[in-house]
């Protein structure tokens, strides 16, 4: 993954390039590099909700299947190695379909209002929607009652507007090393927590960084009394684990 | 100690007979989980005291066994030689079958049981020792035959000859997906990456299924044998038993059978004067019924959460630790000393061309003998419900058979021809499972028999895709919906799509499989949602909607 953006240009002529078509077109990549990488790499943009670049990838939202050819199972982009000889579809009507109704089930699961949100505008999860042409929601909306974390001296927590992308957890542990966030329950009473399920004001190995809210996709975690516009930081990942990569 | 060779197992052979040659009779209490539930360890205690007080302890031995299967009719006492099995021994009519059938050599046919074929059509080869056995002695073991498996692939085979043998066999693993065993073994046997782990799964969460803790209970230690067998073939050193904490019996066995197995040096290092190290640990799940999945059991013995992840890579290259891992089902470790000791044709030789060998399955439901059977693989599901099953008990209509735990599909009257095997099963939307066949009759609704296994499949949802997570609530809704009377026909379109979705979409085994009872009901039952939708009735009288006027929902 590190010699990606170093070998862009002479990739095809790498002997360790595998080569795979996607929609049609040929290209080649450094073993390892997943589709979604791929695609991106060449131009083709699939959509994704968990992934974030300079994380371990999670395949937990499902935004991102696509077709292979010779299997009838549909694979996670994000994760998936690019082999040789692979014939990857990443549009489709069912594909477009399939991703409507992630993007529905997202929002029917819990309070999802847009209005009041406020990422409204800046919601990864809102912009796939609009993307995807989904006006409605097909199934009965699951108003959910779950608990809002305010006691943190700036960051707050709305489970309520939570997708569950892991994302959080994932940058606290991976980049922040501290490992205050995880998940707690299984189905639909999943949640993240702090610390042992403290208060987020109690968790004492909280380092306040912010890295929680700079990458949540929607509303869930973010930083009282600033916009959002500010808080957001997509590359922040990336950015800090390609710097510590430089300096080592 | 030391180390323990082909002689010694002989020695324990003959020293072992020897002893059971001094007893004309050898009474064998099941006491196993169902069967303790149902006192067979006051019988047990009966029994010794019979015996005594009719002064033939030299005569008939007592022993502490695992189940012969038919649990219905616990506890179940098995007299050799004969083969004689009792039912429902209740410690008053010891002295009865101790005085008739030891003393005055007359089994009492009126307290045997009555079981049909349930027997005769069975073909037991995993459960060959079961019943018959103490689980908590190896020396039993090893008088069957046990470990002279191990020492034959130890002394005589190379690792690549035992996975030929596998491959040979036809084997396919039994925790439900059916991957040739061999195929997987040569796969954990190429990967370059040490140590090599080996995860022997014992997570049995499936509700009303209990072959594998049966299974465990009766012969642990051919569980044991199969791992070293396996460990030898791919180069492991190291094994761990996942089971569910909610089987303390079986724990306690394979906790006293590795022991045993320990004290002689059959697990450790210089197994059988040979270079060959191995050793079990045991890990205890904590309840997730998605532990059993093949990546989230790895998790979940690295003592993290139980969640699956995305494969590739599969554990065969990366598993626990990231290091090679084969991850086996208990069952399928079962068959692995008897394919060496017979040879992959004698084993070929059961079931089916391309799937080889026998099935155990927890029989439950509507049928007249319940309990563990196990049967070759291409039996027909008639057979298996009504011969070996004794069909629907007290006259009632046989309406359909559940086949692979709650992720399976409800087969219907006009499928029970279908063949067990793997490829037969999937094609009529069912799937092998870790082993349940449930039995539904006239008084079970189909409708609500899906939602009861959606329900199922929702509160054991790990929470990490989207599909299982969030999909499969808003199908339970539609459910809730149709079986209070309050269903619409646009509803069974939802259903249809969103199942096809869950299953497509899903990431692990769980969610892909989790809307087969949905899809299958709605293919070969669509009759009864429509008149749950339409006429507010449910004919099995099971769902709220005959209650309800149309006027006064509720």
């Amino acid at each position: 993954m590190l010699h990606v953006t170093l070998q862009q240009g002479g990739a095809s002529i790498n002997p360790n390039n595998v080569r795979l078509r996607i929609n049609g077109s040929e290209v080649a990549v450094p073993e390892g590099t997943t589709i979604l990488k791929a695609a991106a790499l060449n131009g083709v943009e699939i959509p994704t909700l968990c992934e974030i670049e300079g994380l371990t990838p999670y395949g937990g939202c499902r935004l991102c299947i696509v077709e292979v050819s010779g299997t009838s199972k549909l694979f996670p982009a994000c994760t998936t190695p690019a082999a040789q000889g692979m014939e990857v579809t990443t549009q489709s009507p069912k594909l477009y379909e399939y991703r409507k109704m992630v993007l529905q089930t997202l929002l029917a699961e819990r309070t999802h209002i847009c209005a009041v949100c406020v990422a409204n505008e800046h919601c990864e999860l809102q912009a796939n929607a609009n993307n995807h042409g989904v006006d409605h929601v097909m199934y009965e909306r699951n108003w959910s009652c779950e608990s809002i974390d305010s006691s943190h001296e700036f960051l707050v927590i709305d489970r309520n507007r939570c997708i569950l992308c892991t994302r959080c957890i994932r940058v606290c542990d991976q980049i922040e090393g501290a490992h205050t966030l995880d998940l707690k329950f299984r189905s639909k009473s999943t949640n993240v927590i702090m610390d042992q399920d403290q208060n987020w004001g109690q968790a004492m190995s909280c380092t306040s960084c912010r890295k929680c809210a700079k990458v949540c996709p929607v509303g869930a975690i973010y930083i009282e009394n600033e916009n959002i516009e500010f808080t957001k930081d997509r590359d922040i990942a990336a950015f800090l684990s390609k710097r510590r990569r430089r300096s080592r | 100690m030391k180390q323990l060779k082909l002689d010694d197992l002989n020695k324990i052979v003959d020293q072992e007979l020897e002893f059971g040659q001094a007893y004309n009779y050898r009474i064998n209490v099941c006491c196993s989980t169902s069967c303790v539930s149902l006192g067979s360890l006051k019988v047990l205690k009966a029994f010794e005291d019979a015996i005594k007080e009719f002064g033939v302890e030299n005569e008939c031995k007592v022993a502490r066994t695992g189940c012969i299967g038919a649990c219905s009719v616990g506890p179940t006492v098995l007299i050799e030689p004969g083969d004689y099995a009792y039912s429902n021994v209740t410690p008053e009519k010891v002295r009865q079958i101790v005085r008739d059938h030891i003393v005055l050599d007359l089994p009492i046919r009126d307290m045997l049981y009555e079981s049909g074929t349930f027997f005769q059509k069975q073909h037991r080869l995993v459960l060959r020792n079961a019943g018959k056995i103490d689980p908590g002695r190896i020396q039993d073991y090893i008088c069957v035959g046990g470990y002279g498996a191990l020492c034959k692939v130890l002394t005589n085979m190379a690792p690549q000859g035992v996975i030929n043998e596998v491959l040979a066999s036809g084997l396919r693993g039994r925790g439900g997906a059916g991957f040739p065993t061999g195929q997987k073994w040569r796969l954990v046997a190429r990967a370059v990456n040490t140590p090599k782990y080996i995860v022997a799964n014992l997570d049995e969460g499936d509700p009303g299924v209990y072959a594998n803790r049966s299974l465990a209970e009766a012969d642990p230690h051919a569980i044991i044998e199969g791992m070293l067998i396996a460990a030898y073939a791919v180069g492991a050193e190291k094994g761990y038993i996942y089971i569910r904490s909610e089987y303390p019996l079986a724990v306690q066995t394979l906790q006293k059978a590795l022991a045993q197995a320990k004290a002689m040096s059959l697990l450790g290092s210089n197994v059988f004067e040979t270079p060959f190290k191995f050793d079990i640990e045991l890990r205890l799940g904590a309840g997730a019924f998605v532990a059993g999945e093949e990546t989230a059991i790895l998790a979940s013995v690295e003592g993290k959460r139980a969640m699956p992840r995305p494969r590739p890579p599969y554990p065969a290259n990366m598993g626990l630790w990231g290091k090679p891992t084969l991850i086996q089902n208990v069952e399928t470790l079962a068959n692995i000393p008897l394919i060496v000791q017979n040879g992959s044709a004698w084993f070929a030789k059961t079931g089916m061309t391309k799937c080889s060998g026998t099935k155990c399955f927890s029989l439950t439901g509507k049928i007249a003998n319940p309990g563990i059977i196990e049967v070759p693989m291409g039996m027909s599901l008639r057979e298996v419900v009504f011969d070996i099953g004794g069909g629907v008990p007290g006259g009632k209509q046989f309406k359909a058979v559940l086949i692979g735990g709650p992720s399976g599909g409800c087969l219907p009257e006009q499928l029970l021809e279908t063949a067990i095997d793997y490829d037969s099963l999937l094609k009529v939307g069912a799937i092998m499972g870790s082993g349940g066949i449930v039995v539904l009759d006239e008084d079970d609704c189909m409708v609500d028999t899906a939602r009861y296994f959606t329900e199922f499949c929702v509160d054991e949802s790990c929470g990490r895709c989207t599909p299982c997570r969030a999909g499969l609530p808003r199908m339970l809704e539609v459910f809730n919906r149709i079986t209070h009377g309050q269903g619409e026909l646009t509803d069974i379109g939802t259903l249809e799509k969103a199942s096809v979705f869950i299953r497509d979409v899903s990431l692990c085994g769980l969610g892909q499989t989790a809307p087969n009872p949905v899809i299958t009901t709605l293919r070969y039952f669509k009759n009864e949602y429509i008149s749950h939708i339409t006429e507010h009735k449910c004919e099995a009288g099971k769902c709220y909607t005959s209650r309800y006027n149309k006027e006064e929902p509720a």
